[in-house]
């Protein structure tokens, strides 16, 4: 029997249409990007942020999008990579790069610890028990002021580097957080695509379904959370890194709120999303500082009219249209 | 004198409790090499209960046993890794992801071996030609027959070596009911074993051997379809 299939040069031309839909969320976050490489300064700076949340937003995904289950408490992790990483530099003077490493072990290490049993939680009572992990990550940078200066912070801590080469300046720091934020997205792709990838999205859509099939329902779960862990600790180093500044604030649950709102507004369970959600988010107060008063006002209209009218996020708009083909 | 053939799945005194609620009460069933039993009873009795005990999906007592070493409890990767393969009641397709994904998955435990995937593909392919029109359209698109053709083909992808089909008539027209049966009646005589679970009882007494009557989690019944002359045999073991 013969498979029913198209040809190499109808799918080369199916490819050729969906490409520029496709493409366009890449290349307008490219222009933005770009934009902000070129004129340097505030715009550098804010465009510098958008792109560690990128990072930390594209783990997210992996862990709610994909995997669908919920976590409130992703800030817990980037405190404990940007923590860590700040408290190794400044105190033990470690050079940045293995700091930064030694952030992301240990916020994974811990994840393990905590996910392994709390991960057996389903639906809200998981969303509560993630949440109070994020409240005692708090709790415990306010309090352990031995080793983080509790509200004080840790200040001086070194700009991202490579041995003695240091990187100062907002445009080469724009430089290298575009370069890991789409070492990230790449990343969050290939694992999509992959066996793994794949039985997290089953988990997502039907756990008794993935059971059934013979996915380690547990294991599939345990290993999103640690892989979004690792994003977010990542994420949390990057940040302290770029500002030379951390105190309890950076982590705390508007964190969390900025995150969930990049990850919706962007597109949630798609690759793009974070990307654009991230650059959007950002992007949108400065947009709007020119109605000064009203700023909070228009910013808020403009969440709701978009989660209204792209309910999916705006990366839907750019999906592949043979994807979903109508039912006969 | 032929020797009876050989025992594949079989149960023991399998009782099942979601909570306090006893579900399935010390169920004994067996199905035979190339059998298709279907297990009939109306809504509630506790059907899907006996599929998801055997899987180890539910807390249970007794035993279930395949090939006469003991099924691993409340451990369903275990026990489809041993190819016991359920196809869930609703299907549980996954909807956002395409029919090629679907089949894919269903193929998880199989890594790597290329030649053995297209040959599992192949033979989905041929018994369900539809789902090859459809490989790159989104499942939760599609119609419910269609569905249900995507579900017992992923099944198929992990190579059962006995099908547990809870329902796979729900919500569908006579017309898809008839082709879906149709495609049971050919996995049968290739001598696939199947366990079905089905409301409908017409349907699935055409295909079965034996059939298993549960009522209030009690198989009050088992019969054979050839004595059935009429409805009214049934229905007496519904009000029993």
């Amino acid at each position: 029997m013969t498979l029913p299939n198209t040809t190499s040069t109808e799918r080369a031309g199916l490819l050729l249409r969906a490409w520029p839909l496709q493409l366009l969320p890449w290349a307008v976050s490219a222009a933005i990007v770009g934009y902000a490489f070129i004129v340097g300064g505030y715009v550098a700076t804010v465009i510098a942020f958008a792109l560690v949340y990128v990072v930390f937003v594209t783990g997210l995904n992996l862990f709610m999008g994909f995997a669908n289950q919920v976590s409130f408490g992703q800030n817990a992790f980037a405190g404990l990579g940007g923590y860590a990483s700040a408290i190794l530099t400044t105190t033990y003077n470690w050079p940045v790069l293995p700091a930064m490493i030694a952030g992301i072990v240990l916020a994974v290490v811990i994840a393990l610890i905590i996910g392994y049993p709390t991960l057996r939680l389903k639906g809200h009572y998981l969303a509560m028990a993630t949440l109070a992990i994020g409240l005692i990550t708090y709790e415990i940078a306010v309090e352990w002021q031995s080793m983080t200066q509790g509200y004080l912070g840790i200040s001086g801590i070194p700009p991202l580097g490579i041995g003695s080469y240091e990187i100062i300046s907002d445009r080469g720091q724009l430089a290298i957080l575009s370069i890991v934020a789409l070492l990230a997205v790449f990343i969050a792709a290939r694992i999509k695509s992959s066996r793994m990838g794949r039985a997290f999205l089953a988990l997502g859509a039907s756990e008794n379904a993935a059971l059934a099939l013979g996915i380690n329902v547990s294991r599939t779960k345990l290993i999103a959370f640690l892989t979004a862990a690792a994003f977010a600790a990542l994420a949390g180093a990057l940040f302290v890194h770029v500002v030379g500044y951390v105190s309890p604030e950076v982590f705390g649950l508007h964190m969390v709120i900025l995150g969930f709102t990049m990850l919706y507004v962007g597109g949630i369970g798609s690759i793009a999303g974070p990307l654009i959600g991230a650059l959007l988010i950002s992007l949108l107060p400065e947009v709007l500082r020119g109605f000064k008063d009203y700023q909070d006002l228009f910013y808020g209209t403009a969440l709701i009219l978009l989660l209204i009218y792209a309910p999916r996020g705006l990366a839907a708009f750019f999906e592949r249209r043979e994807r979903t083909g109508s039912a006969s | 004198m032929t020797a009876a053939p050989a025992r594949i799945l079989e149960t023991q005194a399998l009782t099942a409790r979601y909570g306090h609620v006893q579900a399935l009460s010390a169920a004994d069933i067996h199905v035979c090499a190339g059998e298709l039993v279907a297990v009939l009873g109306p809504n509630g009795a506790g059907k899907s209960t006996l599929l998801r005990a055997i899987l180890g999906l539910a807390s249970t007592t007794g035993t279930a046993s395949f090939h006469g070493e003991p099924l691993p409890r409340q451990d369903p990767v275990a026990v489809s890794s041993r190819g016991v393969v359920l196809v869930p009641e609703g299907r549980g397709i996954f909807g956002p992801m395409t029919v090629s994904e679907n089949l894919q998955l269903g193929a998880y435990r199989l890594r790597g071996d290329k030649a053995e995937y297209g040959r599992r593909l192949a033979r989905v392919l041929a018994l369900f030609p539809r789902l090859g029109e459809r490989l790159s359209q989104t499942a939760g698109s599609m119609s419910g027959g269609e569905q249900q053709m995507l579900a017992i083909g992923r099944a198929l992808m992990s190579d059962p070596k006995i099908l547990l089909l809870d329902e796979p008539s729900l919500g569908l027209a006579p017309r898809v009911i008839a082709e879906i049966m149709e495609k049971l009646a050919l996995l049968r005589d290739e001598g696939l074993p199947i366990l079905l679970v089905e409301q409908k009882a017409p349907a699935a007494l055409k295909l079965a051997q034996r059939a298993y009557v549960l009522v209030l989690g009690r198989i009050v019944a088992c019969l054979d379809p050839r004595d059935l002359s009429s409805h009214d045999d049934l229905a007496k073991y519904y009000f029993h």
